[in-house]
């Protein structure tokens, strides 16, 4: 099963390393494969590096991609978390 | 000859940013640092064990790393918790490690020399990054690789905080993290390459009241664990490997401060007032909370500055009102302080953490700052506003507007003060029953129009270093020019005296809070013009009043009708250090040294 949503980055900052960080902690719940996908390049939803290297500004479109069983819920998760800025104020 | 005498004597220049003089031996704090040797792999048959070492390292690392952030949570640090979060996803970002892995692999290296190419190649990878802000986030990586050579290469460079003796700390910088790691009772100075006044190196050193040097650029290259070395938090200077002489003079020098200070401390309570009964209310410029501690010990009546600015630099996101507002209120809710004055932004709009790209501006010192940034930024500012209000509940508050040169800044703050006033009131706030309102006297042209601002504020408030530069059109930062700088010019004692009789004439209180006001060659210039506050430095304070106490408003009078009699600088200079040094022996034996 393959899942793909995509999203504007809300939160004032963009995509950097506190949300990098609670995109990670999110994934890593899950069995299926998670990408995030900026500008045309790839990264892995797992992978904390990659996410900050995409240097996804405020404002940017975030397409993000889950294959697997958990596909679906993964991406509502993730989808939860992007439009709530992250957690942030 | 003592192997010690071979060495070569330097010093290094850098930023006080907490007084005493410490002497002793290095400890070079390098957490990241280790002997790291890079080699090939012998044979193929070795790179699983190499792998394995490279595994065990990264679970130490985690294990480290969590450690930390527990005893972070237990102590009560301003650095977010999240930055070790981000440290640990790194630690186990399977891209980071299947990278190393094939490094091994491939090039047939040890571990450690996988993971500086790992890092390396990272750091070409954050390099093309265009937002400055996550480029910067390479010395997170850096951080982590650094924790993870050292681990592999097993030695424990923490054994320093085992043996007894008393070291001084020297590092490129400290963190919360890295203070965790250190046997506090141990250190007994610090001297960093990095950092200023609002660094952490800096904050800890004025809690503990440890001397402390910081932005010394290489310190750490220069110096290594053993050596001697002296740290005069005073005049921010770090001595290596001192001559017999000179390190006879500092021990001499440490000796003198600390019976100083003991000796200026025993009377520092007592109130300024001259033999003739003129009282000068002493107050203290602060900068952080913890400051006032010592402040009132040495003496301060009030806060006569509270310099805002630190609350809104070092952070990804714009203060919240709240963040205000829970240092604002420690500061007026301190009992034994008359009032505490608090001074709105004082920077420029660059100094802001916001998603607008700052401009850069040629001459920023004249540029949009202070009060001319706050009233385009009408919302940024009311937050403060709305806080210093809520603030104000908790004890007497005064606000202080910086950089005013027109009487159209002061009704629109105002205007804006009492905005925000009615809306806390609306939404049934807990605020500060009056607020009293003054304006910095800082730029000429307000000194010009004192008597047309003094009609518009409760108080003014003399800011010399930049009166002084802007008056003199001395670039302060330009050391080509250090030598014009003079706050005993004619035209700066005419200005000061100018807005000083503004403010009396209006009928309200003038007060100084610029260096002038903490310098005791100034003391009795100041009392003749006969200004109500002083307001300084802590360290300053006990000897001001002492000079104070000492003196009548009748011989400050006459001195400075001679001081203005004289058309040179030098000319004031010479008299008023002459009268003072004669007048004052004990005040001004180590002036020249």
């Amino acid at each position: 099963m393959t899942e793909i949503r995509t999203l504007k980055l809300k939160n004032k900052l963009g995509m950097h390393a506190r949300a990098a960080a609670n995109f990670v902690k999110v994934a890593q719940q899950f069995k299926a494969g998670i990408y995030i996908e900026h500008n045309g390049q790839t990264a892995d939803g797992r992978s904390i590096l990659d996410i900050l290297t995409l240097a996804c500004p405020h404002g940017g479109m975030l397409t993000i991609k889950a294959e697997g069983a958990d596909a679906s819920a993964a991406i509502e998760e993730l989808e939860k978390l992007v439009e709530n800025k992250f957690g942030e104020t | 000859m003592s192997p010690d005498q071979t060495k070569k004597t330097f010093v290094l220049n850098g930023v006080g940013v907490s007084p005493g003089v410490a002497i002793g031996r290095v400890y070079r704090f390098d957490p990241l640092d280790s002997q790291i040797s890079f080699y090939k792999l012998k044979s193929t048959s070795l790179i699983p064990k190499e792998i394995l070492r490279l595994k065990k390292a990264l679970k130490e690392s985690e294990h480290q790393l969590l450690e930390i952030q527990k005893n972070l949570k237990k102590t009560k640090v301003t650095e977010p918790l999240y930055v070790i979060d981000v440290h640990i996803l790194i630690l186990k970002d399977k891209k980071f490690i299947n990278r190393t892995i094939k490094y091994i692999q491939r090039l047939k290296i040890n571990a450690e020399w996988a993971v500086r190419l790992t890092l390396d190649r990272y750091e070409q990878i954050f390099e093309k990054v265009e937002d400055t802000y996550i480029r910067g986030r390479v010395s997170d990586v850096q951080y982590v690789g650094q924790r993870i050579l050292s681990n592999l290469s097993g030695e424990k460079k923490e054994t320093i905080w085992g043996t007894d003796e008393k070291v001084i700390v020297i590092a490129q910088d400290i963190s919360p993290a890295n203070t965790v790691q250190m046997k506090m009772e141990k250190v007994i100075g610090f001297a960093t390459d990095a950092g200023g006044r609002t660094s952490h190196t800096a904050i800890v050193a004025r809690d503990m009241e440890l001397p402390a040097v910081v932005g010394l650029d290489n310190v750490t290259r220069f110096v290594r664990t053993g050596d001697e070395i002296i740290v005069d938090g005073i005049f921010g200077l770090v001595v290596v490997n001192p001559y017999p002489e000179m390190l006879q003079r500092y021990e001499e020098k440490k000796l003198l401060y600390s019976a100083a200070r003991d000796e200026y401390l025993k009377d520092a309570k007592a109130p300024a007032v001259t033999s003739d009964n003129y009282e000068l209310q002493i107050g203290c410029n602060i900068e952080f909370v913890e400051e006032i501690p010592s402040a009132i010990a040495h003496g301060a009546e009030h806060i006569g500055l509270y310099r805002t600015e630190f609350i809104y630099i070092n952070r990804q996101e714009l203060p919240m009102e709240e963040d205000h507002f829970n240092n604002y209120c420690q500061v007026t809710g301190t009992k034994d302080l008359l009032w505490s004055t608090i001074r709105t932004f004082d920077l420029g709009g660059d100094k802001f953490p916001s998603s607008q790209k700052p401009v850069k501006e040629l001459n920023p010192q004249m540029g949009l700052r202070a009060i001319r940034f706050c009233l385009k930024e009408v919302e940024i500012f009311k937050t403060q506003l709305r806080a210093i209000w809520r603030a104000g509940a908790f004890g007497k508050t005064r606000i202080l507007f910086p950089m005013i040169s027109s009487v159209e800044e002061i009704v629109e703050a105002k205007k804006l003060l009492e905005e925000t006033r009615k809306e806390l009131l609306a939404q049934g706030e807990n605020i500060a029953s009056e607020m009293e309102i003054g304006a910095m006297i800082e730029v000429p042209a307000a000194v010009v129009i004192a008597d047309k601002l003094a009609r518009e504020v409760d108080f003014f408030s003399i800011g010399t270093n930049d009166l002084i530069q802007y008056s003199l059109a001395i670039d302060r930062s330009n050391e080509r020019l250090t030598y014009l700088y003079e706050p005993l010019h004619p035209a700066v004692l005419k200005l000061v005296k100018s807005a000083v009789d503004a403010a009396h004439e209006a009928g309200i209180r003038v007060s100084m809070c610029g260096e002038m006001a903490g310098d005791p060659i100034c003391t009795l210039i100041l009392l003749g013009m006969e200004l109500d506050e002083l307001s300084m430095n802590h360290l300053a304070i006990p000897r001001i009043k002492k000079i104070i106490r000492e003196s009548t408003l009748k011989e400050a009078k006459l001195l400075l009708e001679k001081a203005l009699s004289f058309n040179m600088a030098s000319e004031v200079r010479m008299c008023v250090h002459d009268y003072m040094k004669k007048r004052f022996p004990v005040e001004f034996q180590n002036e020249d040294d």
